[in-house]
């Protein structure tokens, strides 16, 4: 079996099952509690692309999420634009404006650039909180009307539902092929070392730069799926930290630069979190303790649990990716 | 013979240190260019700024006739340079086989990713690394390491290599392995530029030799006039005159 495909399948099982559980079930409760895990994976996906194949520590990530919620929600509020169209337009844009912005802080590396990555993020949620044409910091809320479109809320949300299971697969099989691909082997070459990498003829540069805008795709479209089906919008929740750090946190648990680590390490993260929550005890320590779990994975199993997993059994090595 | 490398005036300086001062010299095709001189001389600033991995402060690079003096570093690969690092760089967590295949696809051979699998394979085999293949990198020892440098230079096919200190820790066996391999690279139609501290080895292999002191070039010649010449005994040794004063009293 050609190496990663294992790893393909198991994630796309995965997706699958959290797809079609709540399809099966019609439970809309089940449904909410897979579009939270759906859209973790999506986004711990993503940002694996960038932080897993090239080294690079995007800790402003959310940025992203928040762009394309707002491209999204700002073109069916006031343009009534079709939805997919809307979602494809936020990716795109948000692509771009990575490109851009990659372009100037890609030059930066180590802490230099996750420190750029958190000032950027909170610049763009400052400029939304004083655009009163995104509704400054209170937001923007649709009007019911806007899911006539989609045959009423409740379809709706099933629709956003589909939506994300199918972008969350996209971005895994995406993922997939860059990491067995000719490109794929240049980003890995840049995240051990760049200077050797450049010295070996890839473009860095330009390998970073398409990386960070691809990574910069797929949250926008999740962010604009999540806005739609959530009904309003505002910069605390398009643009907190706090996704970020979550994201970063899936990535690290699951295994950087593997292809089942973010999936499973959103997974994990998702039940942690779902876990500590309905806690009495716990409810608002969900992140202090998802803090003190990143630091121990940090200094014991950096590798995390995909790279735990092959250490320790050996069978697994050669199929686990 | 025609030239493949042409450097003129190649100046740079750090801040209000000259590194290089002015260094003009040719390289022919197929040729064994041995670079030599002390410590600090400048020796691999020469390198870097050919290569642009440091920007030159003045001069000129031709390579085959055309001006590439400021084209990044990864142009000046897929033309057809292959560099090797004094301070070996592995790339550490991928395997030695993906190392070379890195080489292999963005060298100027510019390979798909199942070519370059096999030409790594050839090269790994050559460099006697084959059965080294699905090691990590990092795991290997130093003259494995600098073998690894080779290996992954040469999967690009380049026409030109830059050597720096290869044969530095080695042992003897080790070293006359590795001389038999540059002979060999330079068979395959290879240009060979090599800086060396071991003066045997470069004497020995090298069709002619530069050398350089505190930035410039103070001599260039065969390996044989080059071991007469004085001013490089007195680069290396101090004043020759002054030193045979001091044997006969």
């Amino acid at each position: 079996m050609k190496k990663g495909l294992f790893s393909l399948l198991i994630s796309t099982f995965i997706i699958l099952y959290f797809l079609f559980l709540p399809i099966v079930k019609s439970s809309p409760i089940l449904r909410e509690a897979s579009f939270t895990t759906l859209m973790y994976i999506g986004l711990a996906i993503s940002l694996n692309i960038l932080m897993g194949f090239t080294g690079y520590v995007s800790f402003g990530h959310v940025v992203f999420f928040g762009i394309g919620g707002y491209t999204t929600f700002t073109l069916l509020y006031y343009y009534n634009f079709p939805l997919i169209l809307a979602l494809l337009i936020a990716g795109i844009l948000s692509a771009l404006i990575a490109g851009l912005l990659g372009f100037v802080v890609l030059n930066l590396r180590g802490a230099y650039f996750a420190i750029a990555t958190i000032g950027i993020n909170e610049a763009v949620k400052a400029l939304v909180n004083n655009l009163d044409f995104l509704g400054g910091a209170e937001g923007l809320f649709f009007n019911m009307k806007i899911y006539k479109a989609y045959g009423g809320p409740q379809n709706a949300l099933w629709l956003s539902f589909y939506l994300i299971g199918l972008v969350t697969l996209i971005a895994l099989i995406v993922s997939y092929f860059i990491k067995h691909s000719k490109f794929g082997l240049g980003l890995f070459s840049i995240r051990e070392d760049e200077d050797a990498a450049s010295t070996l003829g890839v473009n860095t540069k330009l390998f970073k730069t398409l990386t960070f805008m691809l990574s910069a795709f797929f949250p926008a479209i999740i962010g604009g799926i999540f806005f739609f089906k959530n009904g309003s919008i505002d910069p605390q929740s398009a643009f907190s930290l706090t996704k970020s750090v979550e994201m970063i946190f899936m990535v690290m648990l699951g295994g950087l630069g593997t292809i089942l680590g973010p999936v499973l390490g959103a997974v994990t993260y998702d039940k942690i979190k779902e876990a500590l929550l309905v806690s009495e005890t716990f409810k608002n320590l969900h992140l202090t303790i998802s803090g003190i779990i990143l630091l121990l994975i940090v200094l014991f199993v950096p590798e995390g649990i995909v790279g735990f997993l092959r250490k320790k059994i050996k069978p697994l090595k050669n199929i686990l990716d | 013979m025609e030239n493949i490398l042409q450097v003129k005036n190649l100046s740079k300086k750090f801040g209000g240190l000259i590194a290089l001062n002015n260094v003009s010299f040719e390289v022919k095709k197929q040729e064994i260019l041995g670079i030599i001189g002390p410590n600090g001389a400048g020796k691999s600033t020469l390198f870097k700024c050919i290569t642009s991995i440091y920007k030159p402060s003045s001069g000129k690079v031709y390579f085959e006739g055309k001006d590439i003096t400021y084209l990044p570093t990864y142009k000046k690969v897929k033309l057809g340079m292959a560099i090797t690092h004094q301070i070996v760089k592995p790339l550490k967590e991928l395997s030695v086989l993906e190392n070379v295949m890195v080489g292999a696809c963005y060298g100027k051979a510019n390979l798909s990713l199942k070519e370059a699998k096999e030409k790594a394979l050839e090269i790994l085999d050559f460099l006697g690394l084959y059965d080294k293949k699905d090691l990590e990198a990092g795991k290997l020892n130093v003259p494995q390491k600098k073998r690894l440098e080779m290996a992954r230079a040469l999967a690009g096919k380049p026409d030109l290599i830059f050597l720096d200190e290869v044969l530095a820790g080695l042992n003897p066996a080790e070293v006359s392995k590795m001389l038999e391999v540059i002979l060999k690279i330079r068979e395959k139609g290879i240009t060979i530029l090599m800086i060396e501290h071991l003066m045997h080895a470069i004497m020995k292999i090298s069709d002619r030799i530069i050398v350089l002191d505190h930035g410039q070039k103070i001599a260039e010649g065969t390996p044989k006039e080059i071991a007469k010449n004085e001013k490089v005994i007195e680069a290396y040794l101090g004043d020759p005159k002054f030193a045979l004063k001091l044997v006969k009293h």
